[in-house]
C-alpha cells in the first residue's frame, strides 16, 4: 500500500539571539491512507511546529517529509501553496471559516480555488454537508452556526477536494465535551471511510480514543507511538514513564507505520 | 481571478452597511474635492472671464502699471499710435470701474463691474440677444447673463446704475440694448457701456460729463495675424513706447490676487486628495488588521497571494467608484440649488480631472493594506505567526 505520509528525521530549529532553539528534534513516523492519528504532547513539545511542517507552511531545518510520494523539499513556495491546496485538508482551532461566506460557500471555496467549481463539485459539497448533519444550515453565515457546526463545516471544506492528508489543529478546543466527541468521531469516521490520512493535534487526551495510533511528542521528539488500547497514563504524566521507551512497547518510533 | 472577484463581492454584499458607510465617506471627500475645484473655477472665472473671452490678441497697459489694470492709464494719443502699427487690425479702449444696480425689493444693490468699451471695436462683447452698442456716447448698455438673471432685465428694459460722484450717489438711467453671456470681471457681473458714457458714470471726485476721448485703463488689440502675437507684442512695445503688451492669459494671471487665490485653492484640493488617500488607506488597513487571522487561514488552505491581492483591489475599486459616484451626484444636485452669484462653477474638464484623481486615490490609498495582507503569514492560522 502507498504510504500517505512519511516524516524522516525531521528537525526544526529557530535562531534565537546568537543561538538556536530546537522545536522538533529528529521526528520520524509514517501514516497509511485511511489512518487517523492523534498527535499529543504538552505545550512546547513541538507538535504544532510539526503540524506546520506537514502542512508545508514551514520548511524543516533537516530531514524529509514526503506526502503522497512527493518530497516537499523539492518544491518552491508557489508549488507548496498549490500542493497544500490540492493535497492537504486543514481544520484549525478557531477562525476556521470565511466570515462572509455561508457554510456551503465556505466548502465550495476549496472547489473554486482548485478549479473544480462545477455541478459535480457543488453536488458533492452539499452531500458532504448533509453527511455532517448540516443540511438545514448550508445557507447560513458562520456567526449563525454553533462552534460544533462551524467545525463540521471546516471538516467538510477540508475533505471536499479529496486531500491525501487531513490535518486538524486542536479541532475541539472551543467545544463542549459532547460536541467535541461528535466532531472527532466524525473526523475519524470520514478519514477511515474516504481513505485520507488524518492527523489531529490535541491537548484533550479523551479524544485519542478515536485515533488508530497516538504519536506522543515531548521536547521536540517523538517520545512514543502507541494505540488507544495501550496504557495512556504516560501521556498525562510523561515523567513517570520515562523508562518505558517505544522499543519496550514493541514499537519502533523512527520507522513505525 | 473569478475566485478573487467572488470573495470581494461576497464580502461587500454581506457587509454592505459598513462598505456603504465608507463609500459615503469617499463620497463626502469627493464632494469636498469637487466643490473646491468648482470654487476655484468659479472664483477664477469670476476674475478672468471677461479678459479670457476678450476678442483681442494682445492687451496693452501703461508700462509703469506693472500689468495692474486699475493703475494703468492709456490716453487717446497712445491708442492712435497702437492703431497705426503695421499688423494691427483693430484696437479698442477699455475702461474698468465699480458701480452697482439697485434691485427692486432687495435691500442691497448688486455690485457690478462697469466696463467702458468702444462700439464695434475689440473689447465689446458679442450679444446673445438684442444688439451691440452703436455710439461712443449713448445711454445704452449691454448686460451680461448674470446681471440679467439676478435683476430680471430684458432687452429694451431700463437699468439704473448707481455710482458715487464726489460724496454723492448718482443714478444713471440706461437702456439695455443687448445681453451677452457671462463676462465677470473682479468677481462681479458686468455691464458694458460706451466708453464716453463710462467716463461720465464711473466714480469720480466730482460730477461731470465724460470726456470726448477719455483715457482708458487698457487697450484691446486685434492683430492681422494672431500667430505672430509674440513678435507683434515686441513690435508694439518698441514702436509705441510707454506701453506693455501681453496676451490674455498673462493679463488675467496678473489681476490682483488671481495667482495667489488659484494656488491656495489648488493646494486645498491637493490636501483634500491626500486626506482621501489617508482615509481610504486607513480604512483598508484597519480592515486588513481585523482580518489577519482570516487571511492567514485563507493562505493556510492554499489561497494564492494573487487571489487575496486581487480581491482587495476589487473591493477598493468598487468602494471608490461607488463613493465617487455618490459624491459626484450629490455635488451636481447641490450645484443646482446655488444662485448664479455664488462663484461655484462645475467646469467639465476640471471636474473630470478631479473625478479621475479621486478614482486614483482609492488604489493608491489601498496599496499599503494590500501589501500588508500579502505579508500575513499563513502560520497565524496555527497561532505561530
Amino acid at each position: 500500500m502507498t504510504v500517505a505520509l512519511e516524516a524522516q528525521s525531521v528537525v526544526k530549529q529557530y535562531p534565537v539571539g546568537s543561538g538556536t532553539v530546537t522545536a522538533v528534534d529528529g521526528a520520524s513516523f509514517r501514516l497509511q491512507p485511511g489512518e487517523f492519528v492523534a498527535l499529543v504532547g504538552p505545550s512546547g513539545s513541538g507538535k504544532t511546529t510539526m503540524l506546520a511542517m506537514l502542512a508545508t507552511l514551514l520548511a524543516p531545518t533537516s530531514g524529509s517529509i514526503v506526502i503522497g510520494g512527493q518530497d516537499l523539499a523539492d518544491m518552491s513556495q508557489r508549488e507548496r501553496t498549490r500542493f497544500r491546496r490540492r493535497n492537504i485538508g486543514f481544520t484549525f482551532q478557531d477562525n476556521n471559516l470565511v466570515s462572509y461566506l455561508t457554510a456551503l460557500e465556505n466548502v465550495e471555496l476549496m472547489l473554486r480555488l482548485n478549479g473544480e467549481f462545477n455541478a459535480t463539485g457543488r453536488k458533492r459539497a452539499r452531500e458532504l454537508l448533509e453527511l455532517l448533519g448540516l443540511e438545514e444550515r448550508m445557507n447560513v453565515l458562520p456567526r449563525q452556526l454553533s462552534g460544533g457546526q462551524q467545525q463540521r463545516v471546516a471538516i467538510a471544506r477540508s475533505l471536499i477536494s479529496r486531500p491525501t492528508l487531513l490535518l486538524a489543529d486542536e479541532p475541539t478546543a472551543s467545544l463542549d465535551t459532547e460536541r467535541a466527541f461528535q466532531v472527532v468521531e466524525t473526523l475519524a469516521t470520514l478519514v477511515h471511510e474516504q481513505g485520507h490520512a488524518g492527523i489531529m493535534v490535541t491537548h484533550d487526551l479523551r479524544m485519542v480514543e478515536f485515533a488508530d495510533r497516538i504519536i506522543h511528542m515531548l521536547d521536540g521528539r517523538v517520545e512514543r507511538i502507541i494505540t488507544p488500547q495501550d496504557d495512556l497514563s504516560c501521556l498525562a504524566d510523561p515523567a513517570a514513564c520515562r523508562l518505558i521507551t517505544p522499543d519496550v512497547l514493541g514499537i519502533e518510533a523512527s520507522t513505525a507505520a | 481571478m473569478s475566485t478573487a472577484i467572488h470573495l470581494a463581492f461576497k464580502e461587500i454584499w454581506r457587509n454592505r452597511g459598513r462598505f456603504l458607510l465608507f463609500s459615503m465617506v469617499v463620497g463626502l471627500i469627493t464632494l469636498l474635492v469637487l466643490f473646491v475645484a468648482a470654487l476655484g473655477e468659479g472664483l477664477g472665472s469670476g476674475n478672468r472671464e471677461y479678459l479670457e473671452k476678450l476678442n483681442a490678441d494682445l492687451i496693452a497697459y501703461q508700462d509703469t502699471a506693472r500689468l495692474t489694470i486699475a493703475s494703468s492709464r492709456v490716453d487717446c494719443t497712445t491708442r492712435r499710435a497702437i492703431r497705426v502699427v503695421e499688423g494691427v487690425r483693430a484696437v479698442g479702449a477699455i475702461g474698468f470701474a465699480g458701480a452697482s444696480i439697485p434691485l427692486e425689493g432687495e435691500p442691497e444693490p448688486m455690485d457690478i463691474s462697469l466696463i467702458g468699451v468702444e462700439p464695434g471695436q475689440p473689447g465689446e462683447p458679442p450679444v446673445v440677444r438684442g444688439t451691440g452698442l452703436v455710439r461712443r456716447s449713448a445711454d445704452e448698455a449691454i448686460v451680461d447673463r448674470t446681471v440679467a438673471l439676478m435683476s430680471g432685465l430684458q432687452v429694451g428694459d431700463r437699468v439704473v446704475i448707481r455710482s458715487t460722484q464726489g460724496n454723492e450717489d448718482e443714478f444713471y438711467d440706461l437702456q439695455v440694448v443687448g445681453i451677452t453671456d457671462s463676462r465677470k470681471y473682479g468677481l462681479r457681473a458686468s455691464v458694458f457701456v460706451p466708453i464716453v458714457t463710462w467716463d461720465e458714470i464711473r466714480p469720480k471726485a466730482s460730477l461731470g460729463p465724460g470726456a470726448e476721448d477719455p483715457a482708458c485703463n487698457v487697450v484691446a488689440v486685434q492683430l492681422e495675424d494672431p500667430s505672430q502675437s509674440e513678435a507683434m507684442r515686441q513690435l508694439l512695445q518698441a514702436q509705441v513706447g510707454d506701453i506693455e503688451a501681453v496676451d490674455r492669459q498673462t493679463a488675467y494671471e496678473n489681476t490682483p490676487g488671481y495667482t495667489a487665490q488659484q494656488s491656495t485653492l489648488n493646494t486645498q484640493n491637493t490636501f483634500a486628495l491626500l486626506i482621501g488617500i489617508l482615509v481610504i488607506g486607513g480604512f483598508f488597513q484597519i480592515q486588513t488588521l481585523q482580518k489577519v487571522p482570516q487571511i492567514g487561514m485563507l493562505k493556510a488552505i492554499g489561497t494564492p497571494n494573487s487571489t487575496i491581492a486581487v480581491a482587495s483591489m476589487v473591493q477598493i475599486l468598487i468602494i471608490t467608484v461607488v463613493g465617487v459616484a455618490i459624491g459626484s451626484l450629490a455635488s451636481f444636485g447641490l450645484s443646482l440649488t446655488f444662485p448664479p452669484n455664488i462663484p461655484i462653477v462645475f467646469e467639465p474638464r476640471s471636474g473630470a480631472m478631479a473625478v479621475v484623481s479621486l478614482l486614483l486615490i482609492g488604489p493608491v490609498g489601498g496599496l499599503v493594506s494590500i501589501r500588508y495582507s500579502l505579508r500575513v503569514e499563513p502560520l497565524v492560522a496555527l497561532g505561530l505567526g
